[in-house]
């Protein structure tokens, strides 16, 4: 029977989704003979969102920008009579896997290891899961590989740790399977706390079941029998969804007593996050699973020693799990075929910021900058130009458009200064201020900064304060020198990976822009036209209607003119608000 | 309309007590449900925990002061929060924010005189790709401009009967 398939992901409802499967739905219930109704995850492609796919055997049909009124129409144009409204159709899947149609683009240097069934399956169904190959990893590693051989294999294909650091996996799962103990832990971190990143929520939310068979694989790997989930409370469907593929689980026999009739147990169980990003780091993680403050302590030792509970335990990343089952069936050398000779196999980057298609990318290691943001990405939003990418969150850096060709791996990205992070790409335009994204960073970390050390609470406030006086027109010429330093001794000091890393995207920025530093303190100007304090606002006469609300909202009256005729700011008067950018309904009001 | 801080159903916390088990693991599962039944943290209600966990009540102090998530204060019915992550605000999000903040004349981090909204920003909500986003409560909207949001609200507001002014 034909199918409609609805992309029904966080990104997918946050644009619509649910309003047109309502839609969908209340067409199946008057006609059930025509079609079956499905959700999956995330589709990839969040630019058209929502997304409905039309599948009819091998057919696959994705529409996108899907509204309840188009629904009607796939309805009964396409799905009762059979023809495809091409003018909405964003790509369509040939039976080989191949892409066509408008979005083919988007597609083409792509390659889904982790993303296998992301927008394929039913993320809420196991039969589904298994119908695509699901859990056969499993059955080989339980049934005819003992713990070696899994590690062996692991440690063959070349993986290396998605949460950020690119620690070769197979490596730490032997570290862990080394130490005796009564009991071990496996842990998945699935707190992504990195500003631009969605990866791992994806993965949660279209295809939870591999993420299980990577831990219970893992778990035989090192001889642990419990695994714990720990998930960000701002993700209540990829929450929603792993509970129902635990019960599944639990109920067809993957997880539980004997499990396969292997004799091995195993069983995990979700602990949700309460908003701090220092519980992505590992220790700090553990902490906050045991009920207490997530306070990150001093390594060694490690976690594969002592870790959750003081017992060996092995944390890896969402992605990182998602990618063992694949490995398991597919073989070491398989995987290892992509990608670079140090870093193998893929990645899934996040793509917004002023991207013009942001989404979902799984690309062979080694891709460079460039692919991603124009061949996949589509280039800049709106026809302005490539600035820079932000890779690494509040760790990394951003990386210029001048080294666009770098490509992205665990040895080319750190050398720029960035690093590769755990694959949210944030891209920026001329219009982004890089001493102003500095700043913003720099006041994420020190709200975020734990305050157990002196360097990363007290350092990361001084940093602070220094670029936002820039950013205010107040910055000193000494001021570079003195972030500079700052910069050197937070990293050095700092007892955690939070604050290492934290002076990175300063660092960074004022090695690639330090021009932009010093048109902002010698020069009192933000040449992205972004920092308010350093502009001056003006009225597009084109766009005006003169419909006065600007001048009514001023709070300091610095614009004159009458109803229905083109308004103008003082800018002698202005206060720089930005009140009137925000109230004008047309576009209008604009800064240089 | 905060419940007066006597007034909480000490059993209700009871039960939510036993559905996680009363070890002190479950500290921060416990203290998420209170709030999802409550929109805050009562006091009472803390103190409580600490009785049945067996925990000293600054270890659940420390807890709930350490993370964000918490409040001890109550929460709007519908608890907006606004991404400003790095996606959202290259995307503009500032402008969203201030439309919200001058719409329902609180600043972020309050509540409503009524109790119908409380305003918050939160550091990513990983749709970065719709940016700007929302979430009200598990409802998330994206691709966020100044009218749409103001839409929101006022959808929110119908929903619950309050008058339009
Ligand atoms: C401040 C900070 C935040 C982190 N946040 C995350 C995170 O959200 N997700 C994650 O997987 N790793 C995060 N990490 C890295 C973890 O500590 C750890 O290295 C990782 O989970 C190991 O998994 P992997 O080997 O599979 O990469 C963070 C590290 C630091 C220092
Ligand atoms: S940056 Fe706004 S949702 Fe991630």
């Amino acid at each position: 029977m034909i199918k409609a398939i609805v992309g029904m992901s966080t990104c997918g409802i946050s644009a619509g989704a649910q309003q047109v499967y309502d839609k969908l739905d209340e067409l199946h219930k008057n006609n059930p003979e025509s079609f079956e109704l499905c959700r999956t995850g995330c589709i990839s492609m969040c630019y058209r969102e929502p997304l409905v796919e039309v599948r009819n055997n091998g057919d696959r049909i994705i529409y996108g920008d899907v509204t309840p009124e188009l629904a009607d129409e796939i309805f009964a144009k396409h799905i009762v009579g059979g023809t495809v409204l091409d003018e909405h159709v964003a790509c369509s899947i040939l039976p080989d896997g191949t892409f066509v149609g408008a979005e083919k683009a988007f597609h083409g240097p792509q390659k889904r290891i982790v993303l296998r069934n992301c927008g394929t399956i039913d993320p809420e169904s196991l039969e589904e899961y298994e119908a695509s190959g699901g859990y056969v990893a499993l059955r080989k590693a339980l049934l005819e590989m003992n713990s070696g051989e899994i590690i062996q294999e692991v440690k063959n294909s070349g993986l290396r740790g998605r949460g950020g650091a690119g620690f070769p996996t197979g490596l730490k799962w032997s570290f862990a399977a080394g130490y005796k103990s009564d009991i071990k832990y496996i842990v998945c971190n699935a707190d992504e706390g990195d500003p631009g990143a969605f990866m791992d929520r994806s993965v949660l939310e279209g295809d939870p079941h591999s993420v299980l068979e990577g831990m219970i694989i893992a778990g035989k790997a090192i001889g642990s029998s419990f695994g714990y989930i720990y998930c960000r409370a701002e993700y209540p469907m990829a929450i929603r969804r792993l509970n129902i593929a635990i019960d599944d689980a639990r109920e067809k026999g993957y997880l539980g007593k004997n499990i396969l009739g292997s004799s091995f147990d195993f069983d995990v169980k979700i602990k949700q996050g309460a908003g701090a990003f220092v519980c992505g780091e590992e220790t700090a993680l553990f902490q906050s699973i045991e009920g207490h403050r997530g306070m990150p302590r001093i390594r060694p030792p490690f976690p594969a020693e002592k870790g959750l509970w003081q017992k060996p335990t092995n944390n890896n990343n969402v992605e990182t799990y998602a990618n063992v089952p694949w490995i398991i069936v597919n073989g070491a050398a398989a995987y290892s075929a992509y990608g670079t000779e140090k870093s193998r196999g893929t990645k899934v980057f996040a793509l917004a910021g002023k991207v013009l298609h942001g989404g979902l990318a799984e690309v062979p290691m080694g891709t460079t900058i460039n692919d991603l943001v124009f061949k996949v990405g589509g280039g800049i939003k709106n026809g302005k130009k490539f600035k820079a990418v932000q890779m690494g969150g509040p760790s990394g850096g951003c990386i210029p458009s001048e080294l666009g060709n770098t490509p992205v791996d665990f040895e080319s990205i750190p050398a720029t200064g960035a690093i590769m992070g755990s694959g949210g790409m944030v891209v920026m335009d001329e219009t982004t201020c890089m001493v102003e994204i500095a700043r913003f960073f720099l006041n994420f970390t020190q709200d975020e900064s734990c305050g157990k050390c002196t360097f990363c609470r007290v350092g990361t406030l001084r940093m602070l304060e220094i670029l936002t006086r820039i950013t205010h027109g107040e910055g000193e010429p000494e001021d570079l020198d003195k972030l500079l330093e700052l910069g050197k001794h937070i990293k050095d000091a700092s007892l955690c990976g939070l604050g290492q890393t934290a002076p990175n995207p300063v660092l960074t920025t004022i090695r690639y822009y330090r021009d932009e530093y010093l048109a902002h303190i010698i020069d009192k100007k933000c040449p992205a036209g972004s920092c308010s304090a350093l502009v001056d606002f003006f009225i597009n006469p084109d766009k005006c209607t003169g419909c006065t609300i600007c001048a009514k909202n001023c709070p300091v009256d610095a614009i004159a003119g009458e109803a229905k005729k083109v308004h103008v700011i003082n800018n002698e008067i202005c206060a720089k608000c930005g009140k009137c950018v925000t109230v004008c309904n047309f576009d209008a009001v604009y800064k240089k | 309309m905060a419940i007066l801080a006597n007034e909480i159903d000490i059993d209700l916390v009871d039960r939510i007590i036993d559905r996680s088990g009363s070890d002190p693991e479950a500290l921060i599962g416990i203290l998420q449900d209170i709030q999802t039944e409550w929109h805050y943290l009562p006091l009472p209600a803390l103190s409580h925990i600490a009785d049945r966990l067996g925990i000293p009540y600054n270890r659940v102090w420390a807890v709930v002061t350490f993370y964000e998530a918490f409040t001890l204060e109550p929460l709007g019915k519908y608890h907006i929060q606004i991404c400003t992550g790095t996606a959202c605000h290259v995307r503009g999000v500032a402008e969203i924010v201030r439309a919200l903040e001058d719409e329902l004349m609180i600043e972020t981090g309050h509540t409503t005189p009524d109790g119908e909204f409380s305003l918050e920003c939160a550091h990513c909500l990983g749709a970065c790709s719709m940016g700007p986003v929302i979430a009200v409560g598990d409802e998330f909207f994206g691709h966020l401009t100044r009218s749409k949001a103001l839409e929101i609200i006022e959808e929110l507001r119908k929903r619950s009967g309050v008058d339009l002014k």
